[in-house]
């Protein structure tokens, strides 16, 4: 019992930690960002190692929290849905990482113009990915604050849609090649997929809560 | 033989095990969160506990009902509880031992003639309807308070996880021993009267009664019962029957326990009666019935479509059917026994209705002037005696009771080997042995003429004033009294005169 009050502690703390990452990760995201847009590539490169290693560390946290929940046959019955919230979490920082990776390996051409529309993409989708991390923290310790915080991640979502399509019709009206346009308009999609990822895990997570009521 | 005899009430006991084990653990271990293993050890020892310390409440109840006064009564009585289950089970219809042992005791009341205790019958019956409904209010009452407590609480869902299996096994094992004290008076109680075993002290510090040791003995049959075949059991239960969350499940468990610990601790019953709190009567219940009403209490709440008017009606069948199929086979098979294998399925007894009897009924102010016409008859039947006693007297049906009980005619004698060898001086006072020691080499005719010495010898022999806090102290005398009956009875009866 005692082994397992431990490591029911040691668990509570690397879930925590995990949750940490991709919270971390966002803000990493949007220096990244803001550093590749005003051309500070000394900056960009460091960020971009920082979410490398954020990345390895929430994967590594992942599959060691995993680990013990099944080798200690913790919480049965949410085990399921406990991994597959940590799962598509992981995935969101995942694509932080990817991003900030093809903007080093693609360099986009940004016109000054969009910059901020670029910068403001970001923060929103990093907010939604935010009140995520903190609606999930509530998931496991005050189950009724959840939908207090899943209520931001739609609207961020929502919210972030509406600045990325602003930013694809600007970007389409600009004298740019068409090459250019679509790659600006890709990049948009990569940063609108972390609000998008983030939506998604809320929804599932609006049905775990439902299921954790007793 | 004597094995041989209880084979029947540990095949019970193993079929108690291997069944009603899934109640109390079977959600925790269907739903993983405690191993098979820890459950079957946690559920044996408290067990064996719940029948060694508490399992005489309810076996009294039970021995009021019908006093099976032969071992070979007692085998047929378990077996045809045993049969009647593997029956209705058969033919998948909803059983319970308590229901079953009741009717089996109530067929051996009818071959042998013996009366059966309608008021005892009533108690038990009322509490059958009772207790379901009782378990239904108090995990609904129990989920609302859960439900209020984690809402305000904020606890991790790692720790609640905890909590919940620790909360669990607690549960569990409060459940295990309320399944023994309740329960073991299904699977032990009608070898109670004619149990083969005399006191025993451990290390001169713990005293079994022969009768603890034979509960003790009926839980080990219940423990194997739950290591050999409750698995499954406990898996199918905690898969399909029961979908709901462990904190649900765990609400379930605790109302079932509380429900069997009410009906059979003797010390809350004590308690009640000394702050002047209703008693709760000690009966055995069926367990599965009390967990169907459990979950109706949060089926309640759930307003989902837990309740099914077709498992309330399969619990009323249970009553009717299982008693009434548990009698018709113990009343067959005790025939077959007596008359096919030569057995003595129950002791003939004899009842005179000599003048010394009218006598004392008369100072004890029974007597109806038509008495006297049954005066120098002998009855072998207590019904026959009762049918005559009803149409000849105008006697109440009590007084009735009272002229049955002292016409009826043993012999006892008091010699000093059986008071040294079979008198448990840690239980019996020393006033109650000196009282004894006096009375060595007399003999008696009836069992009041060896009580009204007794008590001219010794103020310990006295009962104290019928008050519900006095009960346990009068249980206890008359526990005593059996055993000096049971041990100072000589076995030929016709010696007298």
């Amino acid at each position: 019992m005692a082994i397992l009050l431990k490591s029911t502690k040691e668990l509570e703390m690397q879930i925590d930690e995990f949750l940490d990452a991709v919270g971390q990760g966002g803000l990493v995201f949007t220096l990244g960002v803001k550093y590749y847009l005003c051309k500070n590539s000394e900056n960009f490169k460091e960020q971009l190692k920082n979410i490398g290693s954020l990345e390895a560390k929430a994967d590594s946290l992942r599959r060691t929290i995993e680990n013990k929940l099944y080798t200690h046959t913790l919480i049965p019955e949410h085990r399921g849905d406990v991994l597959g919230l940590l799962e598509s979490t992981d995935n969101i920082i995942d694509q932080m990482k990817e991003t900030l990776n093809q903007f080093d390996i693609e360099t986009p051409k940004v016109p000054e113009v969009l910059h901020k529309n670029f910068i403001d993409l970001t923060e929103m989708s990093v907010l939604a990915s935010d009140a995520l991390v903190m609606a999930i923290r509530a998931f496991f310790k005050d189950i009724n604050a959840v939908k207090d915080h899943l209520h931001k991640v739609f609207f961020y979502e929502k919210e972030a849609d509406r600045i990325g399509d602003n930013l694809k019709r600007q970007a389409f009206q600009l004298d740019l090649r068409l090459s250019e346009k679509n790659h600006l308009r890709y990049f948009a999609l990569h940063i609108q997929q972390v609000s998008d990822n983030a939506e998604s895990v809320a929804d599932r997570l609006a049905i775990y809560t439902i299921k954790r009521t007793i | 033989m004597i094995l041989f005899f209880l084979s029947s009430g540990l095949f019970l006991g193993w079929a108690l095990g291997a069944n009603h084990a899934g109640n109390v653990f079977g959600t925790a271990v269907g739903t993983k969160m405690i191993r098979f293993k820890t459950a079957a050890i946690i559920c044996s020892i408290f067990v064996i506990a719940g029948a060694v310390i508490s399992g005489a409440g309810a076996t009294h109840t039970l021995q009021r009902l019908g006093s099976v006064n032969a071992i070979a009564g007692s085998f047929i009585v378990a077996l045809s509880t045993g049969l009647a289950i593997f029956l209705m089970t058969r033919w998948k219809m909803p059983v319970s031992t308590s229901q079953g042992i009741v009717g089996a005791i109530i067929g051996w009341n009818l071959f042998a003639g013996a009366l059966t205790d309608f008021h005892s019958l009533r108690k038990i019956v009322i509490t059958w309807i009772i207790v379901p409904v009782m378990a239904a209010c108090i995990s609904f009452v129990l989920f609302l308070i859960t439900k209020a407590i984690l809402n305000r609480s904020k606890i991790h869902l790692l720790q609640m996880d905890m909590m919940t299996r620790i909360g669990l096994l607690v549960v569990g094992a409060f459940g295990s021993y309320s399944l023994g004290a309740n329960n073991i008076a299904n699977v032990m109680g009608v070898f109670a009267r004619v149990t083969p075993f005399s006191d025993l002290t451990i290390f001169n510090a713990i005293t079994l009664t022969g009768v603890q040791q034979l509960f003790a003995l009926g839980g080990i049959a219940i423990a194997v019962g739950v290591f050999t075949y409750s698995h499954k059991v406990m898996e199918t239960v905690g898969s399909s029957l029961l979908k709901m969350s462990p904190v649900a499940a765990l609400i379930v468990v605790l109302a079932h326990s509380i429900v069997l610990f009410l009906f059979s601790s003797e010390t809350l019953e004590h308690f009640l009666a000394s702050n002047g709190l209703p008693t709760i009567p000690l009966v055995p219940l069926s367990s599965s019935q009390v967990i169907i009403g459990a979950l109706i209490g949060i089926g309640l709440l759930k307003k989902g479509n837990l309740i099914k008017l077709n498992v309330l009606g399969n619990i009323g069948l249970g009553w009717i059917a299982t008693p009434i199929l548990a009698g018709l086979i113990a009343f067959i098979s005790l025939f077959i026994f007596q008359n096919v294998f030569d057995q003595q399925v129950y002791h003939k007894v004899t009842f005179d209705l000599n003048a010394e009897v009218i006598r004392q009924l008369e100072n004890e102010g029974v007597s109806d002037p038509a008495i006297s016409t049954l005066q120098h008859k002998s009855f072998e039947n207590p019904a026959t005696f009762e049918s005559e006693l009803k149409t000849f007297t105008k006697l109440s049906p009590e007084d009735r009771k009272k002229v049955i009980d002292y016409s009826l005619r043993e012999l006892f004698k008091i010699d000093q080997h059986t008071l040294t060898t079979k008198i448990n001086r840690q239980w019996f006072s020393a006033g109650q042995v000196e009282a004894l020691e006096r009375l060595i080499d007399n003999t008696y005719n009836h069992r009041w003429q060896l009580v009204a010495d007794l008590k001219n010898m010794s103020p310990e022999w006295h009962y104290r004033d019928k008050t519900k806090l006095n009960k346990r102290f009068n249980k206890d005398l008359e526990q005593k009294y059996q055993i000096i009956f049971e041990i100072f009875r000589m076995s030929n009866t016709t010696e007298l005169k």
